[in-house]
Parts: structure tokens; sequence; C-alpha cells
């Protein structure tokens, strides 16, 4: 199997040499920071598979399907639609942008003060060492920021990139305006897929991306639990692998996880004692393999009870609405439910301090820590009125900003179990 | 019951032993081999409980068979008891500096940390202290000298040491440099303090508030008197030694 992998890679233009010392080093870091983790979910199971294959199995599907004439669309980001393109018989795969190694190569192209996330999605490409990037037929980048934004004009040099513009107000005409742009992406991947989406074929598969997102939600309300019957890193896991599973298959693993945790819930069982420290997780997105924080402070004992961020509760939390089968009504709908996202790229964005303190609430945090990537100047901002939300309401705030480097872990450490100390379980 | 903190830092080691009262003190340097230098430094010692704090904490408490607190709260334990009026805390270490606000009843109810780099720290004056051909020990008082006010504005340690050269090349005063770097980092420590918002009285702690420059600038950026302990560097330890003497350390 591994020499299989290595031919495909071959065969998509890999640079094998830095692409192995990638997978060298995913290894051992998923060894210590997951599978040296006690009293794990048997459910777990699939996604050490998923990981320690990372590169192979699911590449090889995507190609399957490309042999057969069908498209693979990469997205950055949760406000592409992809009900779009499933409905269009495409595969979106949500790339991964979470690892320190590929931000030196992008670093000889991009400027350094960028957001880690930034660099590393363009380092995959310039050096070669994705293959999802390389299966995919079209990137597709939208306007949630400005670093972004300028980043796909470089990288659509490389690789066709079609960039959405997600709108930065929530007002009627940028409603309109992102209206348009759901039916101007649906064009596109009418065009790129030769196939004409049907109101049936869209029917079906928003009622499958919406089975995923209910999937989802069941595993983090399950987290509400105490003790909680899932680590944070591990549910931080099954979220970031579905952004690029098969969804079905997806839904169905996190369905079958989730039988598991009911039964540990119904028998008391939990993977920390019932009164570690519970903290909420607000802010940039984490994206595979970024399990930085989640591990420092769960290895400082205390535990991860959810993630209000897009890759966490943004990318799952409210449905598509299913109120007819007329194609104009079901567009409106996606672009309905797509907007509601709350992303710090909106101004303002109130109703994203109202999902902090509500879900601190619901799944009784005893403190938040707030996470930005360096250089994310929306979330970084934005920080400054959640934490004056947060003491108005009286729940504890620990500000982090950091990158994928270790550098600071030292530091990170310090503050997290200071802040741990000061608050009350 | 004498109990033993230990606040291993990234420049010293400080070892406080304490009853009734502190018993002995030390501050000996990190080096690059800490754990054996802790070893040898309670090698003589009589103690019930260890408690260790600093960013050498998790190397050294498991193998000595001590409890960890983190230096957040071994600082403001430490304070409250030097000064049992104290609200806020002002630390600056070797490689961080901080800001600790308290409650009435002494808890940790704020803080802030210098980022990840040596900015406003001690080893930055160390370093800026090498540049200017006089010492840690003197860089404070060579600053009280300036004739003259300029400007420094980069403080990270790398970009600031060249702006220092540039500087000397200009032929700029020794001094007038001492004291623009000293107000570059009391600046830095001002920022810390209008986000945590401090309260009197301040305690000053830390091998920074050896330098009559900083107190002297942060205490008219302040408006108000700071208190700069006798020992200051061993804050930390002392609070370490006093959660080993409560049950408030370990859980």
């Amino acid at each position: 199997m591994a020499d299989d992998n290595v031919k495909m890679w071959e065969e998509l233009g890999i640079d094998l040499e830095p692409h192995g010392t990638l997978m060298n080093t995913l290894g051992p870091m998923f060894q210590e920071m997951y599978q040296e983790q006690e009293n794990r979910p048997n459910g777990m199971g699939f996604y050490d598979m998923v990981v320690g294959d990372i590169h192979g199995i699911r590449v090889k599907e995507l190609r399957e399907h490309a042999k057969d004439g069908g498209k693979v669309v990469a997205t950055y980001c949760v406000f592409v639609p992809e009900e779009i393109v499933w409905a269009a018989g495409g595969i979106p795969v949500g790339l991964c942008a979470g690892t320190q190694f590929s931000i030196p190569i992008a670093e000889s192209v991009l400027p350094r003060n960028t957001c880690a996330l930034i660099k590393s999605s363009f380092g995959f490409k310039l050096g070669r060492v994705c293959p999802y990037v390389q299966t995919s037929h079209l990137i597709v980048g939208e306007t949630t920021c400005d670093g972004k934004k300028k980043m796909f004009e470089i990288l659509n040099q490389h690789q066709p990139v079609y960039v959405m513009e997600v709108p930065h107000k929530k007002n009627g005409s940028s409603r309109q305006l992102w209206l348009y742009e759901v039916r101007a992406f649906k064009d596109v991947i009418e065009n790129l897929t030769g196939k004409k989406i049907t109101a049936s074929g869209l029917s079906e598969a928003t009622d499958t991306v919406n089975d995923r997102r209910l999937a989802l939600q069941r595993l983090y309300n399950l987290r509400k639990a105490s003790p909680v019957p899932i680590s944070g890193k591990d549910a931080l896991l099954v979220t970031q692998v579905a952004f690029y599973d098969d969804v079905k298959r997806n839904t169905q693993m996190v369905n079958t996880l989730c039988d598991e945790l009911d039964e540990r819930i119904k028998a008391g069982e939990g993977v920390a004692p019932a009164n570690a420290k519970r903290i909420l997780i607000s802010g940039s997105p984490m994206a595979i393999p970024n399990w930085k924080l989640h591990h420092i402070i769960e290895s400082s004992g205390a535990v991860v009870v959810c993630e209000e961020s897009c890759t966490g509760t943004r990318f799952f939390s409210d449905l598509v609405e299913r109120n007819g089968d007329d194609l104009e009504e079901q567009m409106s709908n996606i672009a309905d439910r797509y907007m509601n996202i709350h992303c710090a790229c909106f101004t303002p964005n109130e109703e994203r301090l109202d999902d902090i303190v509500r879900l601190a609430k619901e799944y009784r945090a005893d403190g938040v820590i707030h996470y930005n990537l360096q250089f994310c100047h929306t979330y970084a901002t934005e920080a400054i009125q959640v934490e004056k939300r947060l003491e108005d309401e009286g729940i504890p705030l620990l500000r982090i900003e950091t990158d994928y480097s270790d550098e600071d872990t030292g530091q990170i450490k310090n503050r997290v179990e200071a802040f741990l100390e000061m608050i009350k379980p | 019951m004498i109990y033993a903190g230990l606040d291993v830092g990234s420049r010293t080691i400080k070892l406080v032993t304490f009853d009734s009262a502190v018993r002995h003190e030390e501050v000996i340097a990190t080096g690059v081999s800490p754990l054996p230098r802790c070893r040898e430094l309670l090698a003589d010692k009589e103690f019930t409980r260890l408690v260790v704090t600093g960013y050498g904490r998790h190397l050294v408490a498991p193998a000595l068979g001590g409890d960890i607190i983190s230096e957040i709260k071994a600082f403001a334990t430490g304070a409250r008891y030097l000064f049992p009026e104290c609200h806020s805390v002002i630390d600056i270490g070797g490689q961080d500096s901080k800001v600790i606000l308290l409650s009435e009843k002494g808890e940790v109810r704020k803080f802030e940390m210098n980022d990840r780099c040596a900015a406003g720290t001690g080893r930055f004056l160390e370093i800026m202290a090498g540049t200017l051909e006089t010492s840690l020990t003197d860089i404070g008082s060579l600053a009280l000298n300036a004739s003259r006010i300029i400007n420094i504005n980069s403080l990270c340690t790398v970009f600031a040491e060249s702006e220092v050269i540039s500087l000397i090349a200009k032929g700029e005063e020794p001094s007038a440099i001492a004291l623009a770097l000293h107000e570059a980092i009391a600046t830095r420590i001002q920022t810390m303090i209008l986000r945590v918002g401090i309260k009197e009285e301040t305690v000053f702690a830390g091998g920074g508030s050896y330098n009559r420059c900083l107190v002297e600038l942060l205490e008219k950026k302040l408006k108000a008197n700071l208190n700069v302990p006798e020992s200051p560097q061993t804050v930390g330890a002392l609070g370490a030694a006093l959660l080993a003497g409560s049950d408030k350390a370990g859980g």
C-alpha cells in the first residue's frame, strides 16, 4: 500500500522528499498528542486510521472519481456552499492549512507578517506537498480576509482559483449580493462539471450535508455532559476530518461514535474527572494538523468542551432550511444559511458575542480561551469586544495569540496553567 | 515544618525556605542543566514539602518530588505576603514580564504577560547593556545621567540593537541611548498595566526592579509609588514556599 501511495504521489507531481519529511513528522506528533490519551472512545479508531493514511486512501478515492470524469473542488472556508458541488456530481474537499511545515517555502513569496493559515495553504501548493490540492480541478477562495484575497491572486498563477465575494455587512443589500454570488458559484460549478444542477439533485445534496451537520451537532451536544465523554482534541479531529471525508461515510462514522458516547454518558464514564475545568475555545480556525492549543490545555488537566470556530460550531450549527423543492427557493435558503455564519469578517458582528456567551453557558464552561492566529486582524480586534462582553457576563477569558510554530509553547503553557488556577470550577 | 519554594527561571534559579519566616534564600544562574543545579541547591536543605514554579517547573518538579504552580500565582502570593495591602504586581524577569491584578482576598483576578520574545524583559536590557559597553547592573545609573531625551522605536531585541548601533554611529551620548531603552520598556509595561487595570498598592518584583531608572520611569507613568521588596528576585520562590505550606498548590 505504501508503494502504491508513492506511485500515486509521483503521478500527482508531489515533491517526494519534503513530502516524506512531512509524513515522518506527522506520525510521531499524532502518536504523542493523540494515541497517548487515556480512555479514548473506540470510535476514534476510524480517525486514527484516517490520519495514519492521511495522504493515501482519501486521495485515491478522489482520483478514482476524477478518472471517471468527476471533478474535485478544493475550498478553504466554511462559506463555500458545498451542497452545490455535491449536487453537480463534484466532490468538495476542505484543504488543510494547519502546519508550520509549508510556511518557510510560502515565505519565499508571501510577506512574513501574514497569518499562518494563509502561508501554510499557499506553501502546500508552492512546495507541491499536498496531494489534495494536486488532485483538485478548481480551488474556491473567498473574501473573508484581505490577506487571503490577495494570496488567491498569486495562487491563481499556479492553479485555477475562483473567488466568491463574502459581504462584510449583514444588511439587505449584502444579503442580495451574497445570493448573486451563490448563483454565480452554481454556474461556475455547472460549467466545471458539465452537469446542470436540478431541483431534486440539490434537495438530495442539501439533505445529505444537513445530515452531517446534524451528526456533528449531536456530537457537540454530547460534550455538554459531565464528565465529558470525549476529549476536545478528539472532537476537534472529528470536525477537521469532516472537511474532506466523504459526506455520507462521515455522517455514519460520527453517528457511530455518538452511539458509543451515549453509552458512556449513561455509565457516567468520561475522559477527564468530573471536576476537570471545562474550556470553551473561541476564535480563528484550527486546520488539521493544528492541535497545539488543545494539547496544551488538555495536558494541563483541563478539558476543551466546545469550539466556537470555523473548525467547530460555525461549520455546522445551522441547517439549510428545507421548505420546498423549487430550485430558486432552495438557492435562496442556501444563501441564507451561509450568510448566518458569524465570522469576524462582518461588521458589526454582535451575534458572535451572543454565541460565545450562549455556548459558554450551554457547555457549562468554566472559562473561555480566545484563540487568534497572529496577523489575523479581524479576530484579534474583535477579541477586545469579546473580552468586554465576557467581563460583563462574569465569564473568565484568556486571550492567546499564536501561530503554528512550537517556539512559544512554554509561554502559552505558562498562561494556560495560570488561567486554570485562576478560574473556579 | 519547613517549606521550600523553587523558582526555576530562564536566567536564574531562586530558592526560598520558610517556616514562620524566611529561613534561607539563594539565587544562582540557571545555565544549561537546571535539574542538577536544583539538586545541588536543595542537597543540604531540610524541608517537608517542595513547590516548584518558573519555566523549568515541569522538568524539575517530577524529578525532585515537588508540586507545580504557575509563576503568576507564585508572584501574587509572595507579593501579598510581603505587602498585605498589595493589589497589583509588576514583574520584570529574565525572559518575561508580567502584570497581575489581585482580588481583595489576594487571588489572581487578571494578568497579562509579554509576547513570545524578549522585548520588555531583563534579557533585553542585558543585551543592550553589552552593546553600550556597560553591564546590567550599571545601565540604570547610566540612563539616569542622560542630559537629553531621545526615542528608540523598536522593542524587538534584534531591531533595537541595530537602532542602538546606528545611534552610536551618529555620535549620540550613551546615557541618552540607555534612557531611551528604559523608556521603551516602561512604555511596554504601561500598555500591559492599562490592559489589566492595576490598583494600589503595587509591588514591583523580579530582577528588573533592581534598576532605579525603571522604577522611576514606571512611578512617573503610574503617578504612584511602587513597593520594591528587599529581595525582589525571590518573590516567586517565596510564593511557592508559602503555597507549599498551604493546601492551595498542586491541585
